[in-house]
């Protein structure tokens, strides 16, 4: 699992690559901001009406992301949420809920 | 006490073992130590949740609570409207203890001794920990009010600012006022606890009373100069709902009570209702203080972002409402809960003799009920920064409803059940 991300996190080497893939543990970190809504590591309580996250397809995730963050996808409130984490940081969030089961 | 603490580290020695077969798949965290959390809220049920799971069961994670169950501040306004009751919000520590291995002792800290690593118990005994962590919610400053400051005045004008016992009793002097009869809240100067909470509560009265007393009025004593959050479209609720049934009055602080005619006593003016609901000014709960931590303006705790851990107490680490917060931040549930993730994952760093995470980010969501069944929401992101060394809410992110609606009312209840099953189950 931590190596999932850790590879994730290199995969991204950008200008904040570096100091991101230092830190096994930040995709963990990231994602968990998104567990009070969407559940403990993605696993959202059954018929409270939140998507979960988990196991969901990486690109799936980070398409819906994008779309929210571009005003494409409708929401109540996660196109201001999206806005709010840097592409790097939706990747690794979207990467992290991937591996979870 | 030394004993007690043997059979508990056997016992959860046992419950690490069920640990590693839920989390199979993840490597061997390499901390280890006992951590004593204070405070079964948002905050500190979350940290205790959190610092079991990410270490795989490695550390030992001792939450004392002085509740026998966790009760919930956010939903509890519906609970004084009449629309949802106690039991709805109200969730027991036992997916805490038998899921996570946390041992959930009912007591109280009265004492912690940050240069010995010790705390001391209300029943008796003392514990040691390696890293503390305190999530002690906030206290009322009662001295500011002083007829109030007594527990008589205080069994008669409540504040139900703390969900429990406080929250029936206002719903019963809801119940009992008569038709035509006066509802008055006050609420503190900025910054309080749940900064919409008392906008919401005002909402939900007005929309009982307007269901079952319809004579009768809301009238909100505001010591702030304006509505403090989700301002547009509270009013909107108000003109549109609520047209001469709540009457909002800016610039109202209350300075005093007199108990037994249940009048608010303004700067130059008085007001009498029926009944009388108080939220007086708080400050970080009382351990705080007790324990020698380091306090801005007197009231709330001054932390290092990047871990939690107080500025001058190493060691300790503070959640929630009880910390000086940082710019924009609210005092809410859902904060407290982000505040709890980011320092357990740097108290397993620390624990492990490693630097916490430089990039930490955290996240608000809040909703407020207007009426039994729509909501309205505000949500921000805060992301560190390294410059000014605190959490910054990061630009053109965040933001409010468009319009009240009743999908959000349904949301609202998915984040309550959601949030509770990230902090308990």
């Amino acid at each position: 699992m931590k190596r999932i991300s850790l590879l994730a996190a290199l995969a991204l080497l950008g200008a904040q690559g570096a100091a991101l893939a230092a830190d096994p543990n930040l995709a963990r970190n990231l994602a968990a901001t998104c567990a009070n809504c969407h559940g403990t590591n993605g696993n959202a309580v059954k018929g409270a009406g939140i998507d979960a996250l988990a196991g969901v397809p990486k690109d799936k995730t980070l398409q819906k992301l994008a779309d929210f963050k571009s005003g494409d996808k409708p929401a109540s409130i996660m196109h201001q949420i999206a806005k709010g984490y840097t592409d790097e940081q939706l990747d690794l969030i979207a990467g992290y809920f991937a591996a979870q089961k | 006490m030394m004993l007690m603490k043997r059979r508990d580290f056997l016992k959860v020695g046992a419950a690490a073992g069920t640990m590693a077969s839920l989390y199979g798949c993840a490597g061997g965290g390499k901390a280890s130590g006992h951590v004593v959390v204070v405070g079964g809220g948002y905050g500190g049920a979350t940290a205790a949740k959190y610092i079991r799971m990410w270490s795989e069961g490695g550390v030992q994670v001792t939450l004392i609570e002085r509740n026998p169950t966790f009760i919930s501040c956010p939903i509890s306004n519906l609970v004084i409207g009449g629309s949802k009751t106690m039991e709805d919000i109200t969730v027991s520590y036992e997916g805490l203890k038998n899921k996570w291995g946390v041992r959930v002792v009912q007591d109280e800290v009265v004492a912690v001794d940050a240069a010995k690593r010790t705390i001391s118990l209300a029943k008796g005994g003392s514990m040691s920990y390696d890293r503390l962590v305190l999530s002690p919610g906030i206290d009322f400053m009662f001295g500011e009010i002083p007829a109030l400051d007594n527990a008589d005045a205080q069994a008669k004008i409540l504040h139900a600012w703390k969900a429990g016992p406080q929250t029936v009793a206002l719903r019963k002097q809801l119940e009992e006022m008569k038709d035509g009869g006066v509802y008055a809240l006050s609420i503190p100067k900025a910054p309080y606890r749940c900064p919409p909470g008392p906008y919401e509560r005002a909402c939900l009265v007005a929309d009982y009373f307007k269901k079952n007393k319809p004579k009768s009025k809301v009238v909100i004593l505001d010591a702030n100069e304006d509505v403090m959050s989700k301002k547009g479209l509270f009013t909107k609720a108000w003109s549109d709902l609520y047209k001469g049934i709540l009457e909002y009055r800016p610039n109202s602080e209350v300075k005093d009570v007199d108990v037994a005619n249940t009048t608010a006593i303004l700067e130059f003016d008085k007001f009498k209702a029926d009944v009388l609901n108080v939220i007086p000014p708080h400050r970080a709960g009382n351990i705080a203080a007790k324990s020698g931590l380091k306090l801005i303006n007197n009231r709330w705790v001054d932390v290092d972002w990047l871990s939690m851990e107080v500025v001058g107490t190493p060691g300790v680490h503070v959640l929630g409402d009880a910390i000086f917060p940082a710019p924009t931040m609210p005092k809410s549930g859902h904060m407290a809960n982000q505040h709890a993730k980011l320092a357990s994952a740097a108290i397993l760093n620390m624990l492990s003799g490693e630097a916490p995470s430089p990039t930490p980010v955290v996240m608000n969501t809040c909703y407020s009920y207007v009426d039994t069944k729509q909501a309205i929401h505000v949500t921000s992101v805060h992301q560190y920064d390294t410059a000014t060394k605190t959490m910054q809410p990061v630009k053109g992110a965040g933001g409010v409803s468009a319009a009240r609606n009743e999908m959000e009312g349904k949301i609202a209840m998915g984040w309550a059940k959601n949030i509770w099953a990230d902090m308990l189950a």
